[in-house]
């Protein structure tokens, strides 16, 4: 077993160069304690790989990153700004990509990017849709009403959303669930070049342990609320001793420790 | 306590910038959907046509009837702007769970006071659609010129539609804090106003002890004054007014309900599953 991250400052100022800071974080649903006092900081223009099988609290640590779901104690700072209560100084800067939200389905692609363009107040929104549209080939279906559309078609107008601000900081839960082997790759490279040439800080939460190895630098791996592990995928598997992320993934969830996996 | 709570829930200043992006969202989804576009006229319309002739007969053969005028379609069309005003706001919102977006939303710039800034203009164009051909369709069928009460009207309108506005206010909060399970309470939360604010009857029908209650919902004094207007050809301007000073404790009372209900639904994780 890792030794416990660093005791959370007492110091309520922000970090400078955190995109997110956690600080003891707490989420108790009636009797149910899905997070359980985790505490981490991620610096600006990193990709941090956020990992877990089922129930290990992931999503909910998201949503409360995103604003969504109010702590039942510690603290989420999201680019300076305490969530949920300051959330309106900071959505603007960053977006989401999660498969358990959905576009209006009647309403066409163009008409959904459209409007979110809007509420983000892209200075130039046709524009904005031409050059996404292009990155992400969303052409030949732009016009069509988003509900008629295939997994990965929605998938990339899901990414086309989430990217319609140019965001600081990009959170995508399960960002390739669902998506051919084909689809996923090409989602993969347009995050890895976003990355490149915005310096945008990404947290994933994903299964996919390929993609975690392929676009994360840092990963934290959270079993039952709490944190696991936490450190690159390299230093990970070299503590594990193990190939690949997955090997170290069923390690956490079938209970073996560092020292017996190695 | 609520007054934090309100705080927190989101500033009051509104964009309108992004009250006009959710209106486009709703006026595109309207535009691409004739089926909603029909049943917004076709209720009021149906109504409007049933209790037209229903007065008409009555009136035929009963001399206070006859003296009451347009009495029963002035009710019919001043409880459907109460009721369509309060369906188009609570049906906007309902699109949203529907469409699985209010993660979306939520996570966007869109303050909570921007999103029911475009509730309410919803509310207003989805009640102009339905009842503006009820209103042609009175006057074509049965003589009754809606138009015709002036600036009675506008107050009459003010008044329902700010009560509109704080019940579908509370059907929302009510959803979001308990899921689509609780989507029929936007369909019949209103009825439960209907007997007490004595939409087709006077409030002295009431036994005493209830017109006290009915005396503390506007749209009383909107029926009231309606039927003061059409029977005894008098405005009732008082009325308005104490209908407006309860409109703005019910509208404030209304916001304080829906940020504890945000609040809540922010607690126990609602805002992420919003199924049944």
């Amino acid at each position: 077993m890792t030794s416990p991250r660093p005791p959370a400052t007492q110091d309520p100022a922000p970090l400078p160069g955190a995109a997110i800071e956690v600080e003891r974080l707490v989420k108790v649903y009636k009797t149910t304690r899905a997070v359980d006092g985790i505490s981490f900081r991620i610096g600006r223009g990193s990709v941090t790989g956020l990992l877990g099988g089922n129930g290990a609290g992931k999503t909910t640590t998201i949503a409360m990153i995103m604003g969504l779901v109010r702590p039942t104690s510690g603290r989420v700072r999201v680019l300076g700004c305490v969530m949920p209560d300051e959330s309106e100084k900071v959505l603007g800067r960053m977006n989401f990509e999660s498969p358990y939200v959905d576009m209006p389905m009647r309403l066409t692609v163009r008409q959904n990017l459209n409007v979110f363009g809007r509420l983000y107040a892209v200075s130039d929104v046709r524009a904005r849709i031409a050059e996404l549209a292009a990155e992400f080939d969303l052409g030949e279906f732009l016009d069509r009403p988003s509900g008629k559309l295939s997994s990965g078609q929605k998938t990339r107008v899901a990414l086309a959303k989430a990217l319609i601000n140019k965001p600081e900081l990009l959170l995508l839960d399960e960002p390739t669930a669902s998506l051919d082997p084909d689809t996923a790759d090409w989602v993969r490279a347009r995050l890895e070049s976003f990355r490149k040439a915005t310096g945008a800080t990404i947290l994933l939460a994903s299964h996919n342990m390929l993609e975690v190895e392929r676009l994360c630098d840092r990963v934290i791996i959270m079993k039952r609320g709490r944190i696991e592990d936490d450190d690159s995928p390299a230093a990970i598997m070299q503590r594990y001793n193990r190939d690949t992320l997955e090997e170290v993934f069923l390690d956490v969830a079938r209970g073996r420790t560092v020292a017996a996996a190695s | 306590m609520t007054g934090r709570v309100v705080a927190r829930a989101g500033s009051f200043a509104i964009a309108p910038h992004r009250v006009a992006a959710m209106v486009l969202r709703h006026w595109y989804l309207l535009t691409s959907s004739w089926p909603r576009l029909l049943e917004l006229i076709y209720w009021p319309a149906l109504q409007l046509i049933t209790w037209g002739f229903s007065q008409t007969y009555i009136s035929q053969n009963a001399g206070f009837f006859a003296r009451a005028g347009g009495t029963f379609i002035g009710a019919v069309m001043l409880w459907d702007i109460l009721f369509r005003g309060q369906l188009g706001f609570s049906m906007s919102f309902l699109e949203e769970m529907w469409s699985r977006n209010l993660g979306n939303l939520m996570m966007s710039p869109l303050k909570v006071s921007e999103f029911v800034a475009s509730l309410m203009v919803m509310s207003v164009i989805r009640l102009m659609i339905g009842v503006i051909p009820m209103t042609v369709l009175a006057i074509a069928f049965f003589g009754f010129n809606l138009y015709g009460l002036g600036l009675a009207l506008v107050a009459f309108f003010c008044n329902l539609i700010f009560t509109s506005w704080s019940v579908g206010l509370i059907a929302s909060g009510l959803v979001l804090r308990n899921g689509l399970g609780a989507e029929g309470l936007a369909w019949t939360l209103m009825f439960g106003l209907m007997p007490l604010t004595c939409v087709y009857y006077p409030v002295t029908v009431l036994p005493s002890w209830l017109q006290a209650l009915a005396w503390c919902l506007p749209p009383t004094y909107v029926f009231e004054g309606m039927r003061a207007l059409l029977g005894e050809r008098v405005y009732r301007s008082d009325l308005m007014m104490e209908a407006l000073a309860l409109n703005l404790v019910l509208l404030a009372v209304a916001i304080g309900v829906f940020a504890v209900l945000l609040r809540s639904a922010r607690i126990n994780g609602s805002l992420v599953q919003t199924g049944e």
